[in-house]
């Protein structure tokens, strides 16, 4: 079973108390009415599904009841870090360095 | 290669069993093939054997990182059946079971398809009617499946619990009598020795790092462990690493890989003789001819290559057997382990043309493509040979996904397996 440190309320809990909720960083059309076929579809469809780091969200359902994200190694499924919705998209080679 | 009968059986036993030969040799890449299949599962394996077979393309390689079989085809719970809701999956699927009807005298080798029936527990009145509509929707498709009550699902399978007292209690079910299971090795290994025998390389432990495109756009060959190898095309049959193989040509998929968990009990004597779904409580069970209950769990709900999965899908999948099946509840279980299946967003699979030419997809089965696998791997040979789909593939386009022609089964019934 995964642990997974959730930002808000600062605790590591069992993965049990979370729910996965997809590709973090995802944006959603800014203008829906001018974007293409093919946008929409990268948009709701097309995902990394990266073997390594994937920015990622969760969602501490059974606790503070707030999503943010995290950042999961989808090899070792170790967790490279996890923060809030509003902090900038952390930079991979930083925490990389940092996990070694 | 030798061909299986009761006088080979003979003559081999005569010998001493010493004589049999190698079902296929293990093959070292050549410079250039006509048609590159990524992944030697049982769909990219029969894709090469019907190539060969029926398309009389024989200059054809299968590489896989692993050994052959050793992905999804020899880690599934095996179970075959064609009862999806739309039209479209009826074809596919049903395309599917009419080759497996023949498959063991095709291969000459015992695929071991066992058509016992598979049976989906109703446990309430939105399963009530979600399978009636599906039983409803099979026979205008031509598709077998019949709704049983309560008490003819339990003479149907008597260590069935169909007691109202139960904690999922059974209110009916709906039967496939043409579905059942296969040997699941036997799949691979058939193909792979058909396939073999007619001049395609198998070639093991060989991972392939990129395709590699020209100038113009078309595939011109795969990057490998072993160094560059030439085609004119390639087809990508990764399953749960179609989206790595496939970003290496530029191609990025609406795919999620997940890790999907079964289990099997110590052997027993028989006492399970169909299989028995659940979709409400996810539960799946059925006996191997070894006498193991062979036991379908869940996907994790996070994205994941690790292979392995969590132990609380498991420890919930072993509850619900236990209360369907009370008389299995002092069972033990042999072991447990994951494969990494590749999930669409409408639960139906993508097998076709890419926007690459000369590249071919075949993917998105997700936690159900074994029971495709005939079915796949022949549509996959035909839409690689003719560079055109066949019509049972032909709506499994990569294209549906900005066309919004999904294949919605996701929706129909958020069935796995
Ligand atoms: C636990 C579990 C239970 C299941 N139960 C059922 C069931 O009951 N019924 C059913 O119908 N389906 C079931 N499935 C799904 C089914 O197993 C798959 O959909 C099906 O086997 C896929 O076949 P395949 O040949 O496409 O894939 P695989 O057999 O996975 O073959 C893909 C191959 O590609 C290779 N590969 C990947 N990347 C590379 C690379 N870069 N280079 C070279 N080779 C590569 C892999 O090593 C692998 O051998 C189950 C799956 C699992 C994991
Ligand atoms: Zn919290």
């Amino acid at each position: 079973m995964l642990l997974i440190h959730c930002p808000y309320c600062n605790q590591t809990l069992p993965e049990l108390e979370f729910t996965y909720a997809g590709e973090a960083h995802i944006a959603r059309p800014a203008d829906p009415s001018s974007v293409s076929d093919e946008e929409w579809r990268d948009f709701l469809f097309i995902r990394t599904n990266v073997k390594g780091p994937h920015y990622e969200r969760w969602r501490h359902f059974h606790g503070c009841g707030r999503y943010f994200n995290a950042v999961r190694d989808t090899v070792s499924d170790r967790f490279l870090i996890t923060y809030k919705t509003d902090d900038p998209r952390p930079e991979l080679s930083k925490l990389l360095e940092k996990s070694k | 290669m030798t061909h299986f009968s009761a006088l080979s059986l003979i003559k081999n036993a005569l010998s001493g069993q010493k004589n049999w030969e190698p079902q296929w040799p293990d093959s070292e890449p050549k410079a250039e093939y006509d048609v590159i299949i990524v992944g030697a599962g049982g769909h990219g394996l029969g894709a090469a054997y019907y190539l060969a077979k029926e398309h009389g393309i024989t200059n054809v390689a299968v590489i896989d990182k692993g050994w052959l079989g050793g992905g999804n085809t020899g880690r599934n719970t095996t179970i075959i059946r064609s009862n999806y809701l739309y039209d479209e999956s009826a074809k596919l699927y049903d395309h599917a079971l009419d080759l497996w009807d023949g498959l063991s005298q095709e291969l000459n080798y015992n695929v071991m398809y066992s058509q016992r029936g598979v049976l989906m527990l109703a446990h309430n009145v939105h399963d009530v009617q979600s399978f009636q509509r599906h039983v409803h929707a099979n026979r205008l498709n031509g598709v077998d499946n019949v709704w049983l009550s309560a008490e003819e699902a339990k003479e149907f399978c008597p260590p069935l619990d169909i007691s109202p007292t139960a904690r999922y209690p059974v209110v009916g079910a709906a039967l496939q009598r043409r579905a059942g299971t296969a040997r699941h090795d036997a799949v691979a290994w058939g193909y792979a020795r058909g396939a073999a025998a007619r001049g395609v390389d198998i070639i093991q432990n060989c991972p392939v790092t990129a395709i590699r495109r020209g100038p113009d756009g078309r595939v011109t060959g795969v990057e490998t462990a072993k160094g560059f190898i030439g085609a004119k095309k390639v087809a990508v049959s990764a399953a749960g690493h179609t989206s790595v193989v496939m970003d290496t040509a530029g191609v990025r998929m609406p795919l999620e890989s997940y890790p999907l968990q079964a289990l099997v009990s110590e052997p027993i004597k028989p006492i399970f003789p169909c299989v028995v779904m659940s979709n409400s409580v996810h539960a799946y069970i059925s006996q191997s001819d070894k006498g193991e209950l062979v036991i379908g769990s869940g996907t994790d709900q996070y994205t994941s290559y690790s292979q392995r999965g969590g132990l609380p899908l498991i420890e919930h999948t072993v509850a619900a057997i236990c209360e369907i099946f009370p008389i299995f509840n002092r069972m033990r279980m042999l072991r447990k382990w994951g494969g990494i299946v590749d999930v669409t967003p409408d639960r139906s699979a993508i097998l076709g043309k890419t926007p690459v030419p000369g590249l071919y997809v075949n993917c998105g089965w997700g936690t159900g493509g074994f029971k495709a696998t005939p079915g796949a791997a022949h549509t996959l040979a035909w839409t690689v040979a003719k560079d055109d789909p066949h019509p049972a593939n032909a709506p499994f386009t990569l294209e549906r996904f900005s066309t919004g022609r999904l294949i919605d089964e996701a929706a129909a019934a958020a069935v796995a397996h």
